[in-house]
């Protein structure tokens, strides 16, 4: 019998990884929160120190608990978001917090690990299977419950993060066609802003046309080639109204800034031209630590939260910058390669969704910040600043660590 | 393939993040300029220039401060006393909102002038109390402040660098200020000394946070170094005063050393008019007075044929290359025929010349003679050139003389090349070119290369670089100003031309110019010049050329003369060269009614041919606390001719 203790068990690279991200998030924050005086970095330290009773509560809570009690933490979860409503705390127009003395709770961070638990304790039935339409809309379900009481928040940012549960569903057996789907909706949304309706429209049924008469006589269906062109048509013209109607102003800008339709260095380009010229100025090596001039002159908004990769690339320049993200990477191929090791479906479909929910955090952060997405709140884990987004990552990784530490016990 | 898609995606993705910051840090390096304008602002602390001092230590040229009264309008206190406020600073209340107002259309929050330029009198009444106005304070302003009100071409101006220098110099920044001609070009290195440099961090907000790297790349301000020049500070003055009402150019030299004594252009200025607030009004003026060019420093830069005088080099070429000696004689009938229809006409008594005579009454045929015994030497007359050219270069003519100030002209002498580029087939003789001999047909000069020439007959043979630096504070000199220059004329043959020179003043054509008790060597020399005027090609006045040095024995001081359009040389330029050198060598003037005659000549008629700017001949002046201005006697001026108003109602089109 193997040594059952969750200290030789446990995968120690990626702890090694995790504690390396949260040393460098906490050293980028000090130098670009050290001309404020708000105490951000000391705030901050506390917040990583009060990480350490709580991963050890997440590792010696028995390894069993998590899955017996998944629905539950996730009704807890979908309570706690509910609440908002009711009780939250209104902080520049998100209501997003529960305010506890001086500090703020953000739940939706928290939910994000919940709800992956209950997709895990979902599918990990045996009797899912998600070939069937009913099976792929109860698990939708799942995602979607969350994403309903954030969304209205607003936090566009935090619900965004849920579609990569596709991503979950996917490996776990969902059709194809609905990563398809979701790959062409994205194209064809970019298309339709960047070119002209009828362009786009003209686009598709060429393509559509291509793949009719190259494809064997026998496959031929007109009738369904039509009704795919028409919705893509449907869906490019509502894409078009909804742009130009139902979005706000500040959408439609943020997205105009990206597509480079709008240059407005003053106004709502400031944030992305001020965090390109921020990473921009690092060079190979970079300015070196609490060295950066924009980030002591306090150009980039939002540096110690959202936009703290801005601190990396000027301070730590290409190779901080690169390594930052290699990091990042070797952390979320490790716990894939750990989710698929797992012995239980439970266990690795949790991981899947770790990683998932690490990953899309991590790319839509960092793209945001070097312009080549639109701009998002979502915070980088491990590095932004904030109690809430690193207990909620921490619990969410550390919880996969001890069922990862657990599987000998398992039978 | 359901398990791949997560990790490629996250190997894609992060592919392209790198991609896109390597872009970003190490392709496109625009953003770190970005960033450079943006966080760090370069303040620059600036030296007070070095003094001007002459020869004897006396200040030409110093330092004032001035204050520029700033305002942020934001921290203006609402408590602020206002009529207080404006009493210290001599304005109005209405004045006082209106500046306020227009800082605050500037930046409510950024630095501005409120006030310009305060001198001291003006400043220290307010400078007690600033500290109670919060959002004023002040920056100080070092300007120029000129002693005297004379030797404007000597000193130069200060001006702001412009764009090209700035490309080309990366030491100058925009809104600097840099010497621009004389001696605060040609030592503004010296001068101005290096600026500090402070890097200030910025915030987002434009304020300032604190030193960059903790004054890590900051500099220190190096003061600029004083300087003392060659000059004789009144016998510049004295210089620029006979000059009054005269257009041309005086070069005074110490020929045992170079040192310029006295550097006069006329008309000149007031230094002090290109200071202050009427500095850019004043300099439009002057600029663009292109016919009497009060910028132009005749002295240096005023090239023409320079006549008689030359006849000194040709007789001593003449000497050195044993074509005549001293005994060699000429016989002249008022001219000299040089060839078949040729005739060069000759002023001097006639007969039998010697070389003696010859000098002393500026013999034409005599030169000429020994111009074209020289040329004749050679089988060719294109070596023969040559040799004489060349012996003419060691007195430093033809060339940049490589003085140190920023202007200068290399004036002309000919060799076989630019004769051979006028004559493409051939074929000219010494006669073509005899001309030479008498310093006109090919051969200019400056003033001061002909200053230069007195200098080295008077050093019998040598010279020294004329320089206008004497000394400069912890610094040595340019060595090329202690490098003794030796002529190709043999020392011997200096004194037969001297003692011509000197009986110029005793029986030759300077005779009434002597100074009791200094025995002056001198030549008188006219240039002919021409202009046109409505077109015509119209021949005017000769300028006037007068070279000396004095004393005989020991020169002390060697001196070159030209005055436009001022006729024979003994009539105005001699005079002033006796008086020149009589202030030197005596400090005082005995012949006060030649000095009175001289002041009182006045060639403006003579100018007022060319036409010029009425407006500019105002502050083109002459030195203006000057005792001798007095002595001027103005012709009383008509009163201006009034117009006679049209009353006449022109009705032609009416009807």
């Amino acid at each position: 019998m193997k040594n059952q203790s969750v200290k030789n068990n446990i995968d120690w690279i990626s702890v090694i990884i995790y504690s390396a991200l949260v040393i460098l998030g906490w050293l980028n924050i000090y130098s670009s929160s050290l001309s404020s005086t708000e105490g951000t970095y000391e705030k901050q330290l506390i917040f990583i120190g009060c990480t350490i009773p709580l991963i050890f509560v997440v590792l010696f809570v028995d390894g069993k608990f998590y899955e017996k009690y998944a629905s539950i933490i996730f009704i807890v979860s979908l309570l706690s978001l509910a609440g908002l409503f009711l009780f939250g705390k209104t902080i520049a127009g998100q209501r997003c917090w529960y305010a506890i003395g001086s500090f703020t709770l953000q739940p939706s961070e928290f939910a994000k690990a919940a709800t992956s638990l209950a997709l895990a304790k979902y599918l990990s039935d045996t009797q899912i299977n998600l070939k069937e339409t009913n099976r792929q809309l109860q698990a939708l379900a799942i995602i979607f419950l969350p994403v309903m009481l954030i969304l209205p928040q607003p936090d566009p940012g935090s619900a965004l993060i849920y579609s990569v549960f596709i991503l979950v569903l996917f490996r776990e057996g969902l059709p194809s066609w609905y990563v398809w789907t979701g790959f062409i909706t994205i194209l064809l949304f970019v298309l339709t802003l960047v070119l002209e309706t009828y362009a786009v429209i003209l686009i598709a049924a060429g393509v559509l046309a291509i793949i009719y008469f190259k494809g064997r006589v026998v496959d031929r269906n007109l009738l369904l080639s039509t009704i795919l062109l028409a919705i893509i048509s449907g869906f490019v013209l509502s894409v078009d109204y909804v742009f130009d109607h139902v979005f706000k102003q500040h959408h439609r800008d943020r997205f105009n800034i990206l597509l480079g339709k709008t240059v407005d260095m003053k106004g709502i380009g400031y944030n992305t031209n001020q965090s390109e010229i921020a990473i921009g100025s690092g060079g190979w090596l970079g300015k070196g630590f609490l060295q950066g001039t924009q980030t002591k002159g306090g150009f980039v908004p939002e540096q110690h939260t959202d936009y703290i990769y801005t601190t990396v690339g000027e301070e730590w320049g290409f190779a901080g910058s690169s390594i930052v993200i290699i990091l990042f990477v070797c952390l979320f191929l490790r716990i894939i390669y750990l989710a698929e090791r797992q012995k239980t479906k439970f266990s690795r479909v949790y991981g899947y969704c770790v990683a998932s929910i690490l990953f899309i955090h991590f790319f839509v952060n960092i793209a945001m910040v070097i312009g080549i997405f639109p701009t998002i709140g979502v915070p980088l884990p491990f590095f932004s600043y904030g109690g809430s987004g690193l207990w909620g990552f921490t619990i969410l990784l550390f919880i996969f660590l001890k069922m990862d530490a657990n599987k000998v016990n398992e039978w | 393939m359901r398990k791949v898609l997560l990790p490629t995606l996250i190997i894609i993705a992060a592919s392209l993040l790198v991609i896109r910051i390597f872009y970003l840090q190490v392709i496109d390096d625009s953003f770190k300029l970005k960033s450079e304008n943006n966080a760090i602002k370069i303040k620059y602390d600036y030296p007070e220039r070095g003094y001007i001092y002459d020869r004897y230590g006396k200040l030409l040229v110093a330092n004032q401060s001035s204050y520029d009264i700033m305002v942020i309008p934001r921290d203006i206190k609402e408590d602020l006393n206002v009529t207080e406020f404006c009493q210290l600073l001599n304005i109005t209340k209405e004045d006082y909102y209106k500046r306020i107002e227009k800082a605050k259309v500037y930046s409510p929050r950024l630095p501005s002038v409120f006030l310009a330029q305060l001198n001291k009198s003006e400043f220290a009444a307010f400078q007690e109390k600033i500290r109670k106005y919060e959002g004023f304070y002040f920056q100080k302003r070092s300007l120029r402040d000129y002693e005297v009100d004379y030797g404007a071409n000597i000193f130069g101006f200060i001006t702001q660098v412009n764009e090209k220098l700035i490309a080309r110099n990366p030491y100058y920044n925009s809104g600097d200020l840099i010497g621009k001609q004389g001696v605060e070009e040609s030592y503004e290195e010296i001068l101005r000394g290096i600026k500090g440099v402070k890097y200030i961090q910025k915030d987002k907000y434009n304020r300032e946070i604190g030193s960059y790297k903790d004054g890590k790349y900051d500099t220190i301000a190096v003061q600029g170094e004083d300087i003392t020049l060659t000059i004789d500070a009144e016998l510049q003055k004295y210089g620029e005063e006979l000059m009054i009402n005269k257009r041309g150019g005086i070069v005074a030299l110490e020929p045992k050393s170079g040192e310029i004594l006295a550097l006069v252009t006329a008309p000149s200025y007031d230094p002090g008019i290109l200071v202050g607030r009427q500095r850019s009004k004043n300099y439009t003026l002057l600029y663009h007075d292109s016919i009497a060019k009060p910028l132009y420093d005749r002295g240096l830069l005023a090239e023409y044929p320079p006549g008689s005088p030359f006849k000194i080099l040709t007789g001593l070429v003449a000497l050195q290359e044993g074509v005549i000696d001293e005994n060699f004689s000429v016989s002249c009938h008022h001219g000299f025929s040089y060839a078949r229809g040729r005739f060069m006409r000759c002023h001097c008594s006639g007969g039998q010349l010697q070389l003696h005579r010859a000098i002393y009454q500026s013999c034409n045929s005599y030169f000429a003679t020994s111009y074209m015994r020289t040329i004749n030497k050679y089988t060719k007359p294109a070596a023969a050139v040559d040799v004489w050219s060349n012996h003419l270069k060691t007195f430093g003519l033809g060339e940049f003389m490589g003085y140190d100030l920023p202007t200068g002209k290399r004036g002309k002498i000919p060799t076989s090349k630019t004769y051979k580029r006028m004559y493409p087939n051939g074929g000219w003789r010494s006669t073509a070119i005899v001309s030479n001999a008498i310093g006109q047909g090919e051969v200019v000069m400056t003033p001061i290369q002909l200053a230069n020439m007195m200098a080295t007959v008077a050093n019998q043979g040598y010279y020294y670089t004329p320089h206008i630096i004497k000394k400069i504070e912890g610094e040595k000199i340019d060595a090329k100003f202690t490098t003794k220059h030796t002529t190709s004329i043999d020392k011997k043959y200096f004194p037969p031309i001297i003692s011509g020179l000197f009986d110029v003043y005793n029986m030759g054509t300077a005779s009434r110019l002597r100074v009791e008790g200094i025995d002056i060597c001198g030549k008188t020399g006219t240039a002919e010049n021409y202009t046109k005027i409505n077109g015509v090609r119209t021949k005017l006045k000769d300028h006037s050329i007068f070279v000396a040095f004095a004393p005989k024995d020991n020169p002390k001081i060697a001196i070159a003369i030209m005055i436009e359009n001022g006729g024979f040389g003994a009539t105005i330029a001699g005079p002033i060269a006796s008086l020149m050198i009589e202030k030197y060598l005596k400090k005082k003037i005995s012949r006060t009614d030649l000095e009175t005659r001289v002041l009182n000549i006045s060639l403006r008629s003579e100018y007022a041919k060319l036409g010029g700017m009425k407006e500019a001949e105002v502050i083109e002046s002459t030195p203006k606390d000057s005792v001798l201005k007095a002595k001027i006697v103005t012709p009383k001026t008509p009163a201006p001719k009034t117009e006679p108003t049209k009353t006449a109602v022109d009705t032609t089109k009416k009807n």
